[in-house]
């Protein structure tokens, strides 16, 4: 057994075993905890087919951006989540149905799936290339035009979210650490000479 | 270096706009203040100097650059300056409506020229990526300028409804897309059409049915109409009058191109679509507005059934079906911004007013509103010598001329029942008693009333110019 194959095992029964600790965890951070691993050990899955660019963009994007997102959400949102899985036992039955008939459908279809020789790699990976330099050689000539048209998109939707969460509140108190630094003595205390037995007015 | 400059000649107005919307980004970030200021004229001028590149193109010039994703040729340019004119339009009815509202936030000229970009990417695109990218820089902004009245509870209703199903329509065409894609090995609309051939497969159907779905969502055609009553409703008005014009532009022209350079191999199965979509949206354009008592409703169901009347059209599949679709567009354009500049007229001491009995008795306090209003009325309605009637003429004609008798008798039977409800308000203004008079309007919605209400009346004169710029467009797409 290669030391490949050997990587391909270990990756896949942690990706498994993961995926499965996701469902069955009691902690719902310790599901999004292992969602990671899942998501790590499916990049090692991809490194070892040689797409080491899905591989980054797994790491970057899902482990990075996305499962930060899923932790923020479930520690903010107050979801008993001990309390769902209690119900899990009610919708086993149709579930589990549910699930065999997909399994079904999936291995008859992919069973009988061949993929056209044709239409595989139209345009292969040149020699001597990365996949991350092929890719970023096509993203910047051939594809400019869409690249550019995503990169309004990305615009347009960050400007939607600040125009639509965004609150200019007056009468809002805020910490100027400028203005208190330059607080002296002078105008933050003032002493008022006070009568004997007549108090002031308070303001 | 040479193909990327033949490139961007060809692609000018959108890289206008794409430079000009980064540099006020830019100018509304650093300015440091909330209100629009200058930002709507700024956004006005840019569209007008996309506006007068295209106008000023050379004719004859076309081609295909950015390797496949992207076409510059007759049938868009019209589109695009009937998009670019439905964007300046509302921009310049916006803005007294927002300072009235309190809401005038120099986003939504930004929002605007970000929407008109997506439009015009969508209307030149030339494959499926390309379709798919301008479609959501499209959409995104309009999403956002549903709910710009976030005080609001139903215009944030409205944002958040067209949102939701926005997201769901824009899944269906990516699913359709990548069918498409998985049984052509294309994604350039001209690859498909060579892929399929004369017998494309139940795959392709379904990719074709797909993605079908989504631009119907897009061009609000029934069964996909459900959300565009209440969005019209709940969005700010100059919001409304903003999607019932330019993006409807957008999409029935990406419609078109897509069953003209994707399918033609398979004529039969679109077509069955777009007749049984035209019929439904006929239909109910007519008899669902008899009822509405809210003018905004009211002009939802009516450019519902428009959009059915305009894929009349498009289901003859013909050249002349083509050129009737162009027609009805900028006849359509034409007449929904004068009456949206009529709807945003209707205020009472400073407040918008959108119920049709605000508009009783209008006759005795504003008589040229009123006229220019029922002309309006009779014009959608589709009645001769109006030009609202020359629209319906050509599209029916392109129908009967292809077979289509069923189809045609059943347009012009909507069209009747439809012309129920706009003369029902001409009725309202002359006939009833007055109701309290409106506020002085703004000289621009006077004047976009009184030009759109004008040349409507007047069509007939000199329809030469739009005979021949639709005739030009049409033909560069066969």
């Amino acid at each position: 057994m290669s030391v490949a194959t050997a990587f391909f095992y270990l990756f896949s029964i942690i990706t498994i075993a993961s995926a499965a600790m996701v469902i069955v965890g009691r902690n719902p951070v310790h599901s999004v905890l292992f969602l990671i691993l899942a998501f790590v050990s499916a990049a090692g899955l991809f490194v070892l087919t040689g797409a080491e660019f899905l591989a980054m963009l797994l790491v970057v994007v899902y482990v990075g951006a996305v499962m930060v997102l899923f932790l923020f959400v479930v520690m903010m949102l107050d979801v008993d989540f001990a309390q769902l899985q209690k119900t899990v036992g009610k919708y086993l039955p149709v579930g589990g149905l549910i699930t065999l008939v997909v399994l079904a459908e999936l291995v008859l279809v992919v069973g009988s799936w061949n993929v056209a020789p044709e239409s595989v790699l139209s345009t292969p990976t040149p020699a001597g290339l990365s996949n991350t330099a092929a890719l970023g050689q096509v993203l910047y000539t051939q594809y400019a035009y869409l690249f550019q048209a995503a990169g309004l998109v990305l615009l347009t939707a960050m400007i939607g979210a600040i125009v639509l969460t965004l609150h200019h509140r007056p009468n809002v108190k805020r910490q100027d650490i400028s203005a208190q630094n330059a607080r002296t003595r002078a105008t933050a205390i003032e002493n008022k000479h006070v009568p004997s037995r007549t108090g002031v007015p308070v303001p | 270096m040479e193909t990327l400059q033949l490139a961007l000649v060809h692609a000018l107005p959108e890289v206008i706009l794409a430079i000009g919307v980064i540099a006020m980004v830019l100018v509304g970030a650093f300015r440091g203040k909330p209100d629009d200021g200058p930002m709507s004229e700024i956004a006005v001028v840019l569209l007008g100097a996309a506006l007068v590149a295209i106008v000023l193109k050379t004719p004859g010039v076309s081609g295909v650059v950015f390797d496949n994703a992207f076409v510059d040729d007759r049938f868009g340019d019209f589109m695009k300056a009937l998009a670019l004119i439905g964007s300046i339009v509302t921009l310049l009815m916006a803005g007294d409506f927002f300072r009235g509202e309190g809401i005038n936030k120099f986003e939504f000229p930004i929002l605007v020229v970000l929407a008109t970009l997506g439009m015009m990417m969508l209307i030149s695109a030339n494959g499926l990526i390309a379709l798919y990218l301008g479609l959501e820089l499209m959409s995104l902004a309009l999403y956002v300028t549903a709910a710009l009245s976030r005080d609001d509870a139903r215009a944030s209703e409205a944002g958040l409804k067209y949102f939701v199903l926005g997201a769901l329509s824009s899944g269906m065409l990516l699913y359709g897309a990548s069918l498409l894609y998985g049984f052509s090995g294309n994604v350039s609309f001209a690859g498909i059409a060579a892929a399929i051939g004369d017998h494309p497969n139940v795959g392709v159907i379904f990719g074709l049915v797909f993605l079908f779905t989504g631009l119907a969502f897009k061009m609000s055609v029934v069964p996909f109409h459900m959300w565009t009553p209440d969005v019209y409703e709940g969005a700010p008005t100059p919001v409304t009058a903003f999607f019932a014009s330019a993006p409807k532009m957008a999409a029935v022209a990406i419609a078109t191109r897509v069953i003209y350079t994707a399918f033609p191999g398979a004529t039969h199965q679109w077509q069955q679509i777009v007749i049984f979509m035209s019929i439904a949206s006929m239909a109910l354009g007519a008899f669902a507005a008899i009822k509405q008592d809210n003018i905004k409703r009211l002009m939802a169901y009516s450019s519902i059934g428009h959009m059915g009347f305009a894929l009349v059209g498009l289901a003859a599949g013909t050249e002349e079906g083509v050129k009737g679709v162009l027609f009805y567009m900028a006849i359509y354009l034409v007449m929904t911004l004068g009456a949206f500049a009529a709807i945003l007229s209707m205020r009472v001491n400073g407040k918008p007013v959108e119920k049709i009995s605000d508009l009783s008795g209008l006759d005795n306090t504003n008589r040229p509103m009123a006229l220019f209003i029922a002309l309006l009325m009779v014009s959608l309605s589709g009645v001769p010598p109006l030009a609202g009637f020359f629209a319906k003429w050509y599209v029916f004609l392109a129908a009967v001329q292809a077979n289509l008798f069923t189809l045609a008798v059943i347009g012009v039977l909507c069209s009747a029942v439809a012309a129920f409800y706009y003369w029902r308000i001409i009725k309202v203004m002359y006939f009833d008693d007055a109701a309290p008079a409106f506020d002085k309007p703004s000289l621009t919605l006077r004047a976009v009333l009184a030009v759109s209400a004008v040349s409507m009346l007047l069509y007939w004169v000199y329809p030469a110019p739009l005979v021949q710029a639709a005739d030009s467009a049409a033909k560069s797409l066969f």
